[in-house]
């Protein structure tokens, strides 16, 4: 430090003997830092830069020409709306063809096709990642009390290549009124579950299920919606009560009858309306609609 | 040297180093100011304006949004490049965001952008997500927000909208202000903004909408999935040609 207080200092001294350099900067960091100035001003002059009032320099030489919904050709500064217009056009006709033979292909022919179906099985996983695993699940299994499995076969909405279609374009809501909109006492509603249990071989009392048999074809009106057989209305949206599915009461995971009773006991009492699907009509466009109907359809698997 | 002057006073070196730093302030910020593109015209075929303050509900549920610091990890800003559009939808338009203070935008995510979240999933989604996010997504690493379910203040709704009203969101005080937003929004919209009837609104809002699938109680849950469910709706895309938004820029 002592030698170089002597030489290249600003000439100031702290405490006794500290001096600061003043050594010239390296030349490869001196040169970098013009051509950064150049580059800059270069910059200016080809892309948007400078505000002038109420516009600003629009950028020479560097136009991006792309077209609209209209089919109208435009030319315009270079801006970043623009240049995704122009990337996404041309990422959707490089997609197109095979939209294009998606939506013009029959639902059964589209399985039989394996060309086709790789495009399925890519685009549809995509669309489902995004869009529907959020309630139902990565791999389709569903979710107690909110999303029904769509790796089954059974479909409280159908599960045809058609009524799929329907049902992610317009959603859904499922509604149970409480009671099935009946006046049936607590007493009535614990024997209409001991009846539901006992179609799918659940724990059950035989003497309650009897009387709730009555009930549901009767005072409590629920074979209006479930059916007289109990196996659901799919036009309605009315669950099968026969198969040992079950969405809204955890009969799988109660422990005893006593807690199985309880838990669609309290479906009952309460009703639903909580089964609500979004439309994804506005969002997502027909041609992906039907790319994800023939892979919930076939890849996860659909009804007749 | 020159510079000694400079380096010898504090005051002037600070005073200097000040007016260096705000030139990048200045020419960055302030013109946007002046150009008139800045926030895009978004009206409807009659004229009125799509996008409105948020209601007293969703305000509120926008106030426990920033409470539980959600911007640290989800953006509300969708940039115009391909994947962010094809995940996420249309990109944000300046004009989305007029009524926000402060604004909610950002690049840095840890989760999702929720710029356009609303209408994406139901009600009862979101209320199951943020009591338990990792029963809906198992891989997701948010936490667990169980208290959102605690009745919701709405004593202060007037004071948060008067708040808001003096930085230019034209929630109105008086008949003059909300003739003014029914000729702007529509009255429906308009008397959503009246500060007067805010508590009553926020209220019926709650109890007709029961966000939170539990109609006995207005939650802070409430508030916030209304806030979540209007998110990027209020723009309707299909009305305007792709390109509209291209000659703002």
């Amino acid at each position: 430090m002592s030698d170089n207080a002597s030489k290249n200092t600003t000439g100031h001294v702290w405490d006794e003997d500290l001096a600061e350099l003043t050594n010239p900067l390296p030349n490869w960091w001196l040169w970098a830092f013009y051509i950064t100035i150049i580059f800059s001003v270069v910059y200016w002059i080809i892309y948007p830069a400078w505000p002038m009032g109420k516009s600003f320099t629009k950028g020479m030489g560097n136009t991006i020409t792309y077209v609209n919904n209209k089919g109208e050709t435009k030319t315009t500064h270079w801006n970043m709306r623009a240049k995704l217009m122009k990337e996404t056009n041309e990422a959707v006709a490089a997609q197109k063809p095979w939209f294009d033979k998606v939506a013009a292909t029959p639902f059964e022919e589209i399985s039989k096709n394996a060309e086709l179906m790789q495009f399925v099985q890519s685009a549809g996983k995509t669309l489902f990642s995004e869009n529907c695993a959020a309630c139902h699940m990565a791999g389709g299994q569903g979710k107690l009390g909110l999303a029904p499995n769509l790796v089954d076969d059974s479909w409280i909405f159908g599960g045809t290549y058609e009524k799929i279609q329907e049902t992610i374009t317009i959603g859904r809501h499922g509604i149970m009124p409480p009671k099935g909109g009946s006046q049936i006492n607590d007493e009535q509603i614990a024997q209409v579950a001991n009846y539901v249990l006992s179609l799918s071989g659940e724990p059950h009392d035989a003497e309650a299920a009897k009387a709730g048999d009555a009930i549901f074809h009767g005072e409590g009106m629920c074979a209006a919606c479930h059916g007289p057989d109990a196996k659901g209305i799919p036009e309605m949206g009315s669950a099968n009560l026969t198969d040992k599915i079950w969405l809204w009461a955890d009969v799988p995971g109660a422990p005893d009858q006593v807690a199985k009773v309880k838990a669609v006991s309290e479906v009952i009492t309460n009703g639903l309306s909580r089964g609500k699907m979004p439309a994804w009509g506005g969002r997502l466009s027909p041609e992906q609609i039907k790319v994800l109907t023939v892979y919930v359809h076939d890849t996860l698997g659909g009804g007749k | 040297m020159k510079h000694d002057k400079i380096e010898r006073n504090l005051g002037l070196l600070m005073v200097l180093t000040m007016l260096a730093i705000s030139v990048g302030g200045l020419v960055e910020i302030v013109p946007l100011f002046f150009i008139k593109d800045t926030v895009e015209t978004v009206k409807t075929a009659d004229g009125k304006e799509m996008i409105r303050p948020y209601t007293p509900l969703e305000l509120r549920g926008r106030d426990i949004y920033i409470r539980e610091g959600c911007y640290t990890c989800h953006s509300q800003m969708i940039r115009p490049f391909r994947d962010e559009a094809l995940r996420y939808g249309h990109y944000s338009l300046a004009a989305e965001s007029k009524y926000d203070h402060p604004f909610q935008w950002g690049s840095k995510r840890t989760g999702p952008d929720l710029a356009r979240v609303g209408g994406k999933y139901s009600n009862d989604w979101h209320v199951q997500h943020l009591i338990a996010p990792r029963s809906m997504v198992p891989e997701s690493v948010m936490p667990n927000y169980p208290w959102l379910m605690s009745p919701l203040d709405t004593s202060d709704i007037a004071d948060r909208m008067s708040a808001l009203r003096i930085t230019g969101v034209p929630y109105s005080k008086g008949e003059a202000e909300y003739r003014q937003n029914v000729q702007t929004f529509g009255e429906e919209v308009a008397k959503m903004l009246r500060i007067e009837d805010a508590e009553a609104n926020l209220r019926a809002q709650a109890v007709s909408g029961n966000y939170d699938n539990n109609p006995n109680d207005i939650t802070e849950m409430d508030a916030l999935v209304a806030y979540l469910q209007v998110l990027g709706t209020m723009v309707d895309f299909s009305k305007f040609d792709d390109d509209y938004f291209v000659q703002f820029r």
